[in-house]
């Protein structure tokens, strides 16, 4: 008699679900909207650019060099005859790749370090998040600019370089979170009713501390692409032959004052992108209403 | 107050020891030695040249050596260019540095502090909304985009301002300080907006509203100094992010200052360099955050009042 109630009670709690009410909020906002619709889109065609790129990515024609956007090549050549739309399809790729896979790496380390902290309190979280404010305190800019100078430039230590730098807020937003919930009455209770701690973390804590730590990833994800292209334009960051928005954008100053065209749209397609992740975050912080998460 | 004072002046102490030790064996560490570009050079004259510089010593007493010429403020010589010591080269170039992070600095708090008093006074309204749009465009917008355009569009197109150097035309410091300065600008009219709207909601606010003073009054002389706490306290981070900034600007630009040799340091393999301008700048990081968050305690009575209950 009693477990139809306690479904239909867990039926009606999801009917107003946290999610449901903050994707409605998310949708009333069209700037988080746009930033959604562009980053989708982004994403699709990085992941599609061998398949739809109008050129392969090795085509040059040195006979041709640069030339303005005509109908045969959209956002015109660079001066080795290169399709520029090609060229920033496959930048974006590398980009947006370095911005995603370093968050992850940032977000993995911080969830894991602040919930430990935040768990085991005294003396191990006092010494833990001492740690982390000792690290905060580095320069880490100029560490970073002297680890790849240091270790020459390759991608995987990008990614760890980045991801070590940027777990630090995330490791504690996710203990302060773990932290206040774990007084709360609900944890109480739950406790009190016997569930398990892995129970309670996955169904009570997890989903309280998710919102917070989607809003910093989203805001996280830019300020890692900025500092690839950061380090790619000083030389320090992506090699040739590869190559990413930052270094597109590199090329394109040296050659703005013939080419401007060079220089405008990648710069354009990296605006475009940071603009939607940050339109984007700020939303999620409004719908999610997560306070001083990041600003 | 002297107890957050103290407090933070202890952490200060490893964080620069971690910073220095990290410093030093990181560039220790570093695949080939500065001296590896000239081609084949006599054993001999190595030998010698290592025995200058003390490169034949230990790594431990290299360590050592270092720390001890470290506290009398000796960086060493630099390997690149012989007869020239690091603290000559860092004399030569931190001026410029400074003066260009001071006049972003400026640039970032006057324009960014506007904008955001501005848009906290009629908050969702177009007076708030236009500003920080513009907010959200210094952010998005990177130095190294940013500084290109202005070049080509008021050196090369309008012809207005120079498009490099530093203090040979009037108006050359210009574009780099704006370009410098905008994404802090943009963080700083943010961080403004934000505490303004916070303190306005305060009760003290309401009281002084209704003593009857005009509204520009309780701005001026009750909201700013605690809705500009946040500002305060982000002028540390901000300065870090000026000096590594100076390195892309000041490529940009072709200016002589600390980021260019810096980078160009970094690239030669000139570990004397590297080691002693990262540990320079790391102390001057350091500092400036001791100095903001010592300044943003003071501002905020709340604080003051829980380190004197300790």
């Amino acid at each position: 008699m009693t477990t139809p109630v306690i479904a239909n009670i867990i039926e009606a709690e999801q009917g107003t679900s946290l999610w449901q009410d903050a994707w409605l909020r998310l949708s009333r906002n069209r700037l988080a909207l746009f930033g959604l619709a562009v980053l989708v889109l982004f994403i699709l065609i990085a992941t599609l650019t061998p398949w739809i790129a109008p050129y392969s990515y090795t085509q040059h024609d040195l006979d041709l060099g640069a030339t303005p956007p005509s109908a045969a090549h959209w956002l015109g050549t660079d001066i080795f005859g290169r399709d520029m739309l090609t060229q920033i399809m496959y930048g974006g790729r590398i980009s947006l790749a370095v911005g995603f896979i370093a968050t992850a790496v940032a977000l993995l380390i911080g969830i894991t370090w602040g919930a430990i902290a935040g768990y085991a309190g005294g003396r191990i979280d006092a010494v833990m998040m001492r740690m982390v404010d000792i690290i905060y305190a580095l320069p880490f800019m100029i560490f970073i600019v002297l680890l790849m100078v240091v270790f020459g430039r390759n991608m995987l230590l990008l990614f760890l370089a980045i991801g070590a730098v940027e777990w630090l807020t995330m490791a504690r937003i996710m203990r302060s979170q773990v932290q206040s919930l774990r007084q709360q009455e609900f944890v109480e209770a739950a406790i009190s009713l016997g569930l398990s701690p892995a129970t309670i973390v996955r169904r009570h804590l997890i989903p309280n501390a998710l919102g917070p730590i989607i809003v910093y990833t989203t805001l996280t994800i830019p300020s890692v692409m900025l500092l690839e292209a950061f380090l790619s334009f000083l030389g320090l960051g992506v090699q040739p032959p590869q190559t990413s928005w930052g270094l597109l954008i590199s090329y394109g100053a040296e050659s703005m004052e013939e080419y401007p065209w060079l220089l405008l749209y990648p710069g354009i397609a990296m605006t475009l992108t940071l603009f939607s992740l940050n339109f984007l975050g700020d939303g999620l912080r409004d719908a999610l209403d997560v306070r001083g998460a990041k600003d | 107050m002297w107890r957050f004072v103290g407090y933070r002046l202890l952490q200060a102490i490893p964080v620069l020891l971690v910073v220095i030790t990290v410093t030093f064996f990181l560039v220790r560490a570093a695949p080939g030695g500065p001296f590896s570009s000239e081609k084949a050079v006599i054993p001999e004259v190595k030998a010698a040249l290592e025995a200058q510089y003390g490169l034949n010593l230990t790594l431990f007493q290299q360590y050592t050596s270092y720390l001890s010429d470290l506290t009398k403020g000796d960086l060493g010589p630099s390997f690149k260019y012989p007869g020239r010591s690091v603290n000559e080269l860092i004399a030569a170039g931190f001026p410029v540095t400074a003066e260009l992070g001071f006049y972003a600095l400026l640039v970032a708090l006057s324009i960014g502090g506007v904008a955001g008093i501005i848009a906290s006074l009629r908050p969702n309204t177009a007076q708030d909304y236009i500003p920080m749009s513009a907010a959200m465009i210094g952010i998005c917008m990177p130095s190294f985009l940013l500084g290109p355009i202005l070049i080509l569009v008021f050196g090369i197109y309008l012809e207005w301002l120079p498009v490099s150097g530093w203090g040979d035309i009037p108006g050359d410091k210009i574009l780099p300080a704006v370009t410098l300065g905008s994404t802090y600008a943009a963080y700083v009219a943010r961080l403004s907006r934000a505490g303004m709207l916070e303190v306005m909601s305060q009760d003290y606010i309401r009281t002084a509203r209704a003593k009857g003073l005009p509204e520009w009054q309780v701005v001026t002389r009750h909201a700013l100094r605690g809705g500009l706490i946040p500002v305060v306290a982000f002028l540390g981070p901000a300065f870090a992010g000026l000096l590594s900034g100076s390195f892309v600007v000041e490529t940009i630009f072709q200016i002589p200052g600390l980021g260019r040799f810096y980078v160009q340091a970094a690239f030669n393999r000139d570990y004397t360099m590297i080691l002693g301008a990262t540990v320079f700048l790391a102390t001057l990081i350091v500092v400036f955050n001791l100095l903001s968050d010592i300044l943003a305690a003071w501002m905020n009575p709340r604080l003051r009042a829980q380190f004197a209950e300790q």
